[in-house]
């Protein structure tokens, strides 16, 4: 027979939950815990007891207790929780980074303004059909020159500035290629019309001033076939410029001229606006000339075993260092070749900057 | 090439204005370089009459002028000590520009008196520097006059570029031709009439040519005229040779370059009484010397032609004459000279003396031969005209060389080449109205060339004639028709790398430089170059001399440059050309790349460190992974060139093949090169890295992913210090193939507790199990075979 009576369990029940409700800490609820619900704890003590109770005390008792343990649990678990926000909040307080320091430095790469046009240039070409040709720079006059129609003496040699190698023992001198023409008879030589391609590289001349340098960039063009005529040279061409200058429309203007590997042959000038330092493609009523171009020779296409009476087609040349200065408002030359940081990171592409036609050429 | 509009007026009657003659000469491919319009910029100026010039008030270096302008009498302050009443001069009004300042005129008060407007000076204008005084017209034209008309520049001059195949058009009547077969004017008749001569010539001329090299000069014809008076040239002459940039001499020089620019026909004077016996035209005589009237002496060879004459060579054949023999002006009988010379001989000769004078430019694009004796003809006329005496016979050795080409041609080709719908009969008038001989016969028309146009060849050429007479802007544009339906691939494998390694570098924070193919011959040496093969006959500098064979000569100066102006801690890279012969085989492309400094900048979260050789390393593994290269199957060796530091550098093998070399660069190259620092360096061969193997398709490999835990074990080995790490890495994978799936090192240490020239490394090892987990036993097995397996290789021992 116990003495326990159902006033007491709730006298028991209102000092444990004003204990754990006064926990300041996890460590106070537990003691709480185990002070009440341990093994010799209060209320564990109380239960231990019911098997002395009778049947009708246990009937009421039983479920008492049971409330109060569950009333206990739930207020021990939720003081608990309480206190270990509370704790980890005091901790987050102490725990402060300044945020307005600069990240850890990483180093930032860059892309040559040569280098991206070239990408530009052959994405575009790329979609009217046309492939990637190349040439070596150390030619010799027979390519460079002769089979490209330029006999020696020609007074078209003399506006070329030729670098010209030591001679060899059998006499022949090796030059620079003085354009990337060669790259049309090295490319008629191995590959059969119908042809298309395009072939960027470096070129040489002996000259040096303000806006010469003895080195610098071209991109050829050549289409041979049985049909191409000088309209689908235009076409080309503006399609080439509207897409390059990245503009709804261009004004270009082809101009008679001379190139001893053309005929008829071409300059092109394009549509420009000139508003001091600045140059707007596509608009105004300034000419700006950028290329040379016409349809190749009869004797060239002799010259590489190919029947003019069958064939015909197309070539030009222009200028990629001075479509890049032009396009991205790059004032001097000779700072292309000068390597200076400041420059390469100011006027350079980033390393992801892919040039694509169906994402812009660029940003 | 110059011009002027009264000029071109001789030749092409026209009332076109210059700027619409300047547009159509664009369109016919005569490039406008210039056109001077003194008229225009002149065009606000007027003469002025100075009714009354009386003294300024207020100022003792004025004077207040009434000016009797084309508006009415004005008053004018005026400082010019030449301002006196009744004299001409020239008035700028009231808001009109002075061109030498660019101010606009306002009306002022100057010292207390109005004043509207100014008299001028040459040098305000623009015309010279003469600023003493205000300009006098002593003709004193009308109130009003033009100031261009008053001065006598009210001619404007057109400067245009000629093409090298146009030789027609270094004469003004070759651009009149052109012009009028566009329409814009008519050619005038040509006004060259043969003089009769009124005695025999003294002066015989010949050919002394050895057979086969007759064609140096096919025909040479001369004309003696006596007792000619050669002054000054008259005034017209003067001004129209001073407008194109020429020099007036006197009267018969002054012909002969009158004639080559109204012409394209060179012609030489003689005196007469300095020459001796027959003058011919022969090939000089090795070692023969010429002193010319440019004051400077030329030896000869045997490839050249000369004039002579009894007593030897008189001046260097269509290139430049000979001082004894030139007139002056106590010339009394001249001889006149047309002939023509061989342009091949005259450009080769001209490059070799290396002369440049407007008889070369002319004779190596190629003059006209039928015109050799009506150029002759025209002089006389001139020299009659302006020296007076008396023509002899004109004496003429040899005959003109028949240049004339017959051309079939079929009007469709203008069609098909030019994409230029021309009527046939239309592209016939555009040939003739150039001088071209047409015969048509059926669809096929038998063109025959003028004698001035020794570049038209074939069909293609009078296609071009013909679009460019009727317009290349009426080509109409069409459309390349397309090759696929979608862009196909434009970029080869081997091509793709070059843009492959660009952006890797890029991508690991290097900036991309483009550098010269050639570099110092001295800084070539030192990268294995420097050979004679290799080295520039005419460099633009001794810096610049040799075919860089690699890229770092170039990097390195780069790197230096970029230090001086206070960089520190960076890279550069290059990808490009290297050359280690002259065969297009010699060439390879290199992906070169250049550290310099700290590995990254200073900064608050930690300490610095020094790039080294395995920086370098890194920057080579990723082009080589990012050019598709089997990078985990390379071996680095230690056998780098000698451009490297010898213990601090490797090469990068795939079997025997060196793909790329990397590490410091050799402090001896640095000297040489007068580099500071210590920079790192590395370089990829492109063309050495193996093609990627073509896959029958795109799938790749199934992943291989256990659902099992891997498990990580860490050894530590001592063993001698010279021992390569990639030895103990290969021992401990060769262990258990199947089982160990990596294994890295991640501490190297050396201590004198280790032993003298012993060293520590740490692996950690990574085992993979397959089936089922691994039992301790197991794990342990493996390890043991790890340990066994390193110091069979290496002879290191598990650390105690």
């Amino acid at each position: 027979m116990t003495d326990i009576a159902q006033a007491d369990i709730e006298a028991l029940e209102r000092e444990l939950i004003a204990a754990i409700d006064a926990a300041p800490d996890e460590a106070a609820v537990e003691s709480i815990r185990v002070d009440a619900l341990g093994k010799k704890g209060r209320v564990t003590e109380l239960v231990r007891g019911l098997g002395q109770a009778t049947p009708e005390q246990r009937r009421t008792l039983g479920p008492a207790l049971n409330g109060l343990k569950d009333r206990l649990n739930d207020a021990i678990a939720a003081r608990r929780r309480a206190a270990r926000d509370a704790a980890l909040d005091a901790r987050l307080q102490t725990e402060r980074i300044d945020v307005t320091l600069p990240v850890r430095p990483e180093a930032k790469g860059s892309i040559h303004p040569v280098s991206q046009v070239m990408d530009e240039v052959i994405a575009i070409f790329a979609e009217m059909g046309f492939s990637v040709a190349e040439g070596p720079d150390i030619e010799t006059d027979f390519y460079n020159f002769s089979a490209l129609n330029i006999p020696p003496e020609h007074p078209a040699r003399q506006m070329h500035d030729t670098f010209y190698l030591r001679p060899r023992a059998d006499g022949t001198r090796p030059v620079l290629r003085t354009h990337t023409s060669p790259v049309q008879i090295r490319t008629m030589e191995k590959v059969k019309p119908p042809l298309r391609i395009i072939a960027p590289g470096r070129t040489y001349r002996c000259d040096s001033d303000q806006t010469h340098t003895p080195m610098f960039h071209q991109v050829e063009g050549l289409v041979i076939d049985r049909a191409t005529n000088m309209g689908h040279l235009k076409g080309c061409l503006e399609a080439f410029a509207t897409a390059f200058f990245e503009v709804d429309s261009v004004r270009m203007r082809f101009r008679p001229s001379y190139f001893p590997f053309t005929e008829p042959s071409a300059e092109v000038d394009i549509g420009c606006r000139r508003s001091g330092a600045e140059l707007r493609i596509g608009e105004g009523d300034d000419w700006l000339e950028i290329l040379g171009c016409g349809m190749v020779h009869p004797q060239v296409l002799r010259n590489v075993g190919l029947d003019p009476e069958t064939y015909q087609g197309f070539a030009f040349g222009v200028g990629i260092d001075r479509i890049a200065m032009l396009k991205y408002g790059i004032p001097d030359l000779r700072a292309f070749f000068d390597a200076d940081l400041r420059w390469l990171r100011h006027y350079g592409f980033a390393a992801l900057d892919v040039p694509s036609l169906a994402t812009g050429l660029s940003r | 090439m110059k011009f002027t509009l009264g000029w071109l007026r001789e030749h092409l009657d026209t009332t076109a204005t210059p700027e619409r003659i300047a547009a159509a000469l664009t369109a016919l491919g005569i490039e406008v370089e210039g056109l001077h319009d003194p008229a225009a910029t002149l065009g606000a100026f007027t003469a002025a009459y100075v009714v009354e010039a009386v003294q300024h008030p207020n100022a003792d270096k004025l004077r207040v002028c009434r000016v009797e302008t084309a508006d009415g009498t004005v008053q004018v302050v005026c400082g010019a000590p030449n301002a006196r009443t009744g004299m001409t001069g020239l008035f700028a009004p009231v808001g009109s520009t002075v061109p030498s300042t660019g101010l606009v005129l306002t009306a002022a008060k100057i010292r207390g008196v109005e004043s509207h407007g100014m008299l001028v000076s040459e040098r305000e204008l623009g015309l010279s520097d003469e600023h003493t005084g205000i300009i006098e017209l002593p003709a004193a034209p009308p109130v009003g006059t033009p100031a261009a008309a008053a001065l006598g520049l009210d001619d404007p001059v057109f400067e245009v570029a000629i093409t090298p195949n146009r030789p027609d058009c270094l004469g003004v009547r070759g651009i009149a031709r052109d012009l009028a077969a566009t329409g814009i004017g008519t050619l005038r008749p040509d006004p060259a009439a043969a003089v009769a001569g009124r005695f025999p010539s003294p002066i015989a001329v010949g050919l002394h040519f050895a057979p086969g090299t007759e064609d140096a000069c096919p025909i040479f014809a001369g004309r003696l005229i006596r007792r000619v008076a050669n002054g000054p040239s008259p005034e017209w002459l003067q001004r129209r040779l001073r407008a194109v940039g020429l020099r007036p001499i006197s009267a018969l020089v002054d012909i002969t370059n009158y004639v080559s620019y109204d012409r394209a026909r060179p012609l030489h004077v003689f005196d007469a009484a300095k020459v001796q016996g027959e003058i011919h035209a022969r090939l000089a005589k090795s070692g023969e010397a010429v002193a010319a009237l440019d004051g400077r002496a030329y030896t000869l060879d045997d490839t050249m032609t000369v004039i002579a004459d009894e007593t030897g060579a008189l001046s260097i054949a269509g290139i430049m004459g000979g001082e004894p023999s030139a007139v002056t002006t106590e010339t009394r009988d001249v001889f006149i000279e047309s002939a023509w010379f061989d342009p091949i001989r005259a450009a080769a000769t001209g490059r070799r003396l290396n002369i440049a004078s407007d008889a070369r430019y002319r004779f190596e694009r190629g003059t006209d031969p039928e015109f050799v004796v009506p150029g002759l003809e025209l002089a006389t006329r001139l020299v009659l005209d302006l020296c007076g005496g008396e023509p002899g016979e004109v004496v003429v050795a040899g005959e003109p060389p028949d240049l004339r080409r017959r051309i079939a041609f079929d009007p469709a080709r203008t069609g098909t080449l030019a994409g230029l719908d021309i009527a046939p009969g239309d592209q016939e008038a555009i040939l003739i109205s150039l001088g071209f001989a047409v015969r048509s016969d059926g669809t096929v028309i038998e063109v025959t060339t003028p004698s001035w146009r020794p570049d038209v060849m074939g069909a293609a050429d009078l296609v071009e004639e013909v679009a460019r007479v009727h317009g290349y802007d009426r080509i109409p544009a069409l459309p390349l028709p397309p090759v696929s339906p979608v862009t196909r691939p434009a970029v080869s494998p081997a091509q793709n790398r070059v843009r492959w390694a660009k952006r890797a570098l890029a991508a690991r924070g290097l900036a991309e430089a483009v550098t010269w193919s050639f570099t110092a011959r001295a800084a070539a040496a030192q990268f294995g170059g420097g050979d004679e093969s290799l080295l520039l006959e005419n460099p633009i500098s001794s810096e610049l001399d040799a075919m860089r064979p690699n890229l770092l000569p170039n990097l390195l100066a780069a790197a230096q440059r970029n230090a001086d102006r206070g960089a520190a801690d960076f890279g550069l890279f290059e990808v490009g050309p290297q050359y280690a012969g002259d065969r297009p085989e010699d060439q390879a492309t290199a992906a070169t790349a250049l550290r310099l400094g700290a590995a990254a900048p200073r900064h608050w979260a930690g300490g610095q460190r020094a790039v080294d050789a395995l920086d370098a390393k890194a920057d080579a593994l990723a082009v080589l992974e990012a050019c598709g290269a089997p990078v985990d199957n390379l071996q680095v060796t230690t056998d780098a060139p000698v451009w490297y530091h010898p213990g601090r550098s490797g090469v990068l093998r795939l079997g025997p093949k060196a793909l790329g070399y990397f590490g410091e660069i050799h402090p001896r190259v640095l000297e040489a090169l007068d580099i500071a620092g210590a920079p790192i360096g590395c370089e990829v061969l492109l063309d050495a890295i193996p093609p990627t193997k073509v896959r029958p398709g795109k799938a790749r490999p199934i992943l291989d992913a256990p659902d099992l835990m891997p498990v990580e074990r860490d050894f530590a080995f001592v063993l001698d210090r010279d021992v390569p790490a990639a030895n103990v890495l290969r021992a401990v994978r060769g262990a258990d193939k199947a089982l160990i799936q990596s294994a890295s090192v991640f501490d190297v240490f050396e201590h004198p507790s280790l032993g003298e020239g012993r060293k520590s490394l740490a692996i950690a090892v990574t085992l993979q199990p397959r089936e089922r987990t691994m039992t301790d036993a197991e794990i342990e097995a493996v390890a043991a075979r790890i340990v066994a397996a390193v110091e069979k290789a290496t002879g290191g021992r598990l650390r105690a």
